[in-house]
C-alpha cells in the first residue's frame, strides 16, 4: 500500500508539472491583460510601468521559470485584480464549493441508490419505469435551465427556499460552513439539488444495472439456498457488490462536481471557486486562472487516490500493494 | 407454456444417495431448484407435489420455505467460482447460514463454521475463515460451499454437478468425502450429474432423465449392468473407458430435442434404434422387478407383461 501511494505521488508531481506548462502557455495565448487594466487614456510610460510590475515584459520562458520558482515556495503569484496571493483567494472560496459538492453527492447517493435498486428489482412496474424516465430527464436537461426552474418554482412562486447566497455560516474546525446552521442548510438545498441532478441519474442507472446483473448471479441463488431472508440477500450480498462500480464512478465524478460547479454557482450566486474562476477569466487574471487549474488538478489526483484506496476496502480482490506499474 | 420438467417422480430415503443423470437440458437442475423452491420467475411449479418428511413443499409460504432452505434441505451448485459472494469473507458467509436458522451467538456460529470446514478437509480453518473466496482454488471453494451446505446438518442435500468444474483428482476427494459425510450423518443426497462414472462410484440408486422426464429408475448396479431403456444403454455405451482402444466411440445419434418442439409419443423416439409405430403414443412407466421402473415400450430387459 505504501509503495503504491509513493509511486502515485511521484506520478502526480509529473502530472502537475506538465499541467502547469500547458496552462501557462495556454493562458499566455488568450490575450494581454494589460489592455483590460489600463484605462484608455493611460500614456506610454504608465503602460510600460504596469507591464514591468506584472513581469509581462520578460520572455515567456522566463515568466514560466519565475512562476515555477515561486510555486516551489508555495507562491503561485498575486492576482492582478485583487493584488493578493492567488492561492489564498482560491482557498478562501474552497469551503463554499466543497460543501456544495458534498451536499450534492450526498443527495445523489442517498436518493440514487434506493431509487436505482427499486428500479432494478421492479423494472416493469410503473414506479420503476417512472424512475428510469426521470433519470433520462436528469441526464439531458441542461443544468442552467433546471437551476432557473428551481428558482422560479421554489423561490419565486412558492417562496419556500431562498434563491441565492450561502446564508448563515458557522465555524467547524475553523472552517466556515453553511452545512452547520439551519439557515445555511436551507440555502444549500436548491443549488445542491441542481448540482446533484446529473449524478443522481447516474447513480440510479448504475444501481439499477448492478441489481439486475447481480440478481442473476449464482451467489445470490446460493445465498437464498442457505435460507437467508431476501432482505439480507439484497442489503448485504447485492448491495456490497453494486457499491463497487458506484464508488468508482462517483469518486471520479466528485472531482468534476467540484471543478465544474461553475454553472450552478453562477446561477445561485454561490460564492465558491467556480464563480471566482469565471470572474478571473473575464479579467484575464492569469495567476488566479493558473492557480485554480493547478488546485483542481491536485483535487482530482487526491480524489483518485482516495477512490483507489476505498476501492480496495470494498473489493477484496483489489489489493493495492500488488499493483504493478 | 413450456414444461421443463414433467411427470417426474422419485423418492430418496434418509442416508440414501440418489443419482439424477441426464444430458444438459434434460431438466435435472430445474428438478433440483423446484425442490428448493428456487425456480426463477417467470418459471413456476405448475402442479404436483414435493413431499419432504410427509409435508408438501409446493405452495408452502415463502417464509416457511426459507426456514427449510439451508436448514433441512441444502443445495450445492455446479460452479464453485460463482457460488460464493466475492466481496464477503468466508466467515461472514458461513456464519450467516447458521444464524439464519438458529438463534446462536456469533462465537457459537463461528465455532460451527470452523467445525464444518474441518469436516470437509480444509486445513487451518481459522485462517481460512478470514479469507475471501478469490484466495481459494476451485476445489477449496467447492469444499467451502459443501461445508456451508452441511453446516446446519440438513436432512437432504441436493448437489447439482458439484464436481463437474473441478479437476479429476479433486473430484475424487470430494466424492469420497461427501459419501463419508452422508454415511456418518444419515443425510439423504440427490446427486445431479451427467457423468455416469461418478454415479457408479457414489450412488445407491439412479434416475435417468431425458427431455424433462424420468425414463429409467433403479439400483445403480442393475442399471449400469443391465440398462432397460435404450437411452440409458446409449449413455453407458458412450462412456470412453468402456470402449475398446482403436474403435470409434459409440454415441447416441442426434441431439436432445428442444423442449419447445418435443416429438409426439416417446421423446427419445427419433434417436432410438428400437423405435417403431408403438412408440408414437407416450409410453407409460412399467415396473420391471427389483424396484426398477422404465418408461419404454421396448425395454432391453424385463419386457412388460
Amino acid at each position: 500500500m505504501t509503495v503504491f501511494i509513493v509511486r502515485r505521488l511521484i506520478q502526480s508531481a509529473i502530472v502537475l508539472f506538465a499541467m502547469s506548462l500547458i496552462v501557462f502557455i495556454g493562458v499566455y495565448a488568450i490575450g494581454n491583460p494589460v489592455e483590460i487594466f489600463l484605462s484608455g487614456d493611460a500614456d506610454q510610460a504608465e503602460r510600460e510601468r504596469v507591464i514591468a510590475t506584472l513581469g509581462l515584459d520578460r520572455p515567456l520562458w522566463e515568466q514560466y521559470w519565475l512562476f515555477i520558482e515561486g510555486a516551489a515556495r508555495g507562491d503561485l503569484g498575486n492576482s492582478f485584480v485583487h493584488n493578493r496571493p492567488a492561492l489564498q483567494l482560491i482557498i478562501e472560496r474552497m469551503p463554499a464549493t466543497m460543501e456544495l459538492a458534498l451536499a450534492a453527492m450526498a443527495l445523489a447517493i442517498v436518493f440514487g441508490i434506493p431509487l436505482g435498486m427499486y428500479a432494478g428489482f421492479r423494472p416493469h412496474s410503473a414506479l420503476g419505469r417512472g424512475i428510469m424516465a426521470g433519470s433520462i430527464l436528469g441526464f439531458s436537461l441542461p443544468t442552467f435551465w433546471v437551476g432557473l426552474m428551481l428558482i422560479m418554482i421554489f423561490a419565486v412562486e412558492l417562496g419556500w427556499l431562498p434563491s441565492t447566497g450561502r446564508g448563515q455560516t458557522a465555524n467547524v474546525f475553523g472552517i466556515a460552513t453553511s452545512l452547520a446552521t439551519r439557515d445555511g442548510l436551507v440555502h444549500v438545498l436548491l443549488p445542491a439539488f441542481n448540482l446533484a441532478l446529473f449524478k443522481l441519474s447516474l447513480v440510479i442507472r448504475l444501481a439499477r444495472a448492478g441489481v439486475r446483473e447481480n440478481m442473476l448471479m449464482d451467489y445470490v441463488k446460493f445465498a437464498r439456498a442457505k435460507g437467508l431472508s431476501m432482505r439480507r440477500v439484497v442489503f448485504v450480498h447485492v448491495l456490497k457488490n453494486i457499491l463497487i462500480p458506484i464508488v468508482t464512478v462517483l469518486g471520479l465524478e466528485l472531482g468534476s462536481v467540484i471543478a465544474f460547479s461553475v454553472v450552478t454557482e453562477t446561477i445561485f450566486a454561490w460564492p465558491g471557486m467556480g464563480k471566482l474562476i469565471i470572474d478571473s477569466i473575464n479579467h484575464l487574471d492569469r495567476p488566479v486562472i493558473v492557480a485554480y487549474l493547478l488546485v483542481t488538478v491536485t483535487l482530482f489526483i487526491v480524489i483518485n487516490l482516495v477512490v483507489d484506496v476505498l476501492y480496495s476496502v470494498l473489493d477484496p480482490r483489489v489489493r493495492l500493494a500488488d499493483v504493478k506499474g | 407454456m413450456l414444461n421443463a420438467v414433467n411427470d417426474v417422480s422419485f423418492t430418496v430415503s434418509a442416508g440414501e444417495i440418489l443419482g439424477l443423470v441426464g444430458e444438459s437440458g434434460s431438466g435435472k437442475t430445474v428438478t433440483g431448484f423446484s425442490i428448493m423452491g428456487l425456480v426463477d420467475p417467470p418459471g413456476r411449479i405448475a402442479g404436483g407435489r414435493i413431499l419432504f418428511k410427509g409435508r408438501d413443499l409446493v405452495g408452502l409460504p415463502e417464509n416457511e420455505m426459507r426456514r427449510l432452505r439451508g436448514a433441512r434441505i441444502a443445495m450445492i451448485f455446479q460452479d464453485p467460482m460463482m457460488t460464493l459472494n466475492p466481496v464477503l469473507r468466508i466467515e461472514t458467509q458461513m456464519v450467516e447460514a447458521v444464524r439464519a436458522h438458529a438463534d446462536v451467538s456469533a462465537d457459537e456460529a463461528l465455532a460451527r463454521a470452523r467445525n464444518a470446514l474441518g469436516r470437509v478437509g480444509i486445513p487451518s480453518p481459522d485462517e481460512r475463515l478470514k479469507a475471501y473466496p478469490h484466495q481459494f482454488s476451485g476445489g477449496m471453494r467447492q469444499r467451502v460451499a459443501i461445508a456451508t451446505a452441511l453446516i446446519n446438518k440438513p436432512d437432504l442435500i441436493i448437489a447439482d454437478e458439484p464436481t463437474t468444474a473441478l479437476d479429476v483428482t479433486i473430484q475424487g476427494q470430494i466424492l469420497f468425502e461427501v459419501q463419508k459425510l452422508c454415511c456418518e450423518t444419515g443425510t439423504a443426497l440427490i446427486w445431479i450429474t451427467h457423468d455416469l462414472s461418478v454415479v457408479a462410484s457414489l450412488a445407491d440408486r439412479v434416475c435417468v432423465m431425458y427431455a424433462g422426464k424420468i425414463v429409467e429408475e433403479g439400483s445403480v448396479d442393475a442399471i449400469l449392468d443391465r440398462p432397460a431403456h435404450p437411452y440409458t444403454h446409449g449413455l453407458i455405451g458412450s462412456v470412453p473407458s468402456r470402449n475398446h482402444k482403436g474403435t470409434p466411440l459409440a454415441q447416441i445419434p442426434g441431439v436432445m430435442p428442444s423442449m419447445l418442439d418435443l416429438p409426439g409419443g416417446c421423446s427419445f423416439r427419433p434417436r432410438c434404434a428400437r423405435a417403431d409405430r408403438a412408440c408414437e403414443t407416450p409410453p407409460g412407466v412399467d415396473e420391471i422387478g427389483d424396484g426398477r421402473r422404465v418408461r419404454c415400450v421396448h425395454p432391453l430387459v424385463g419386457a412388460p407383461a
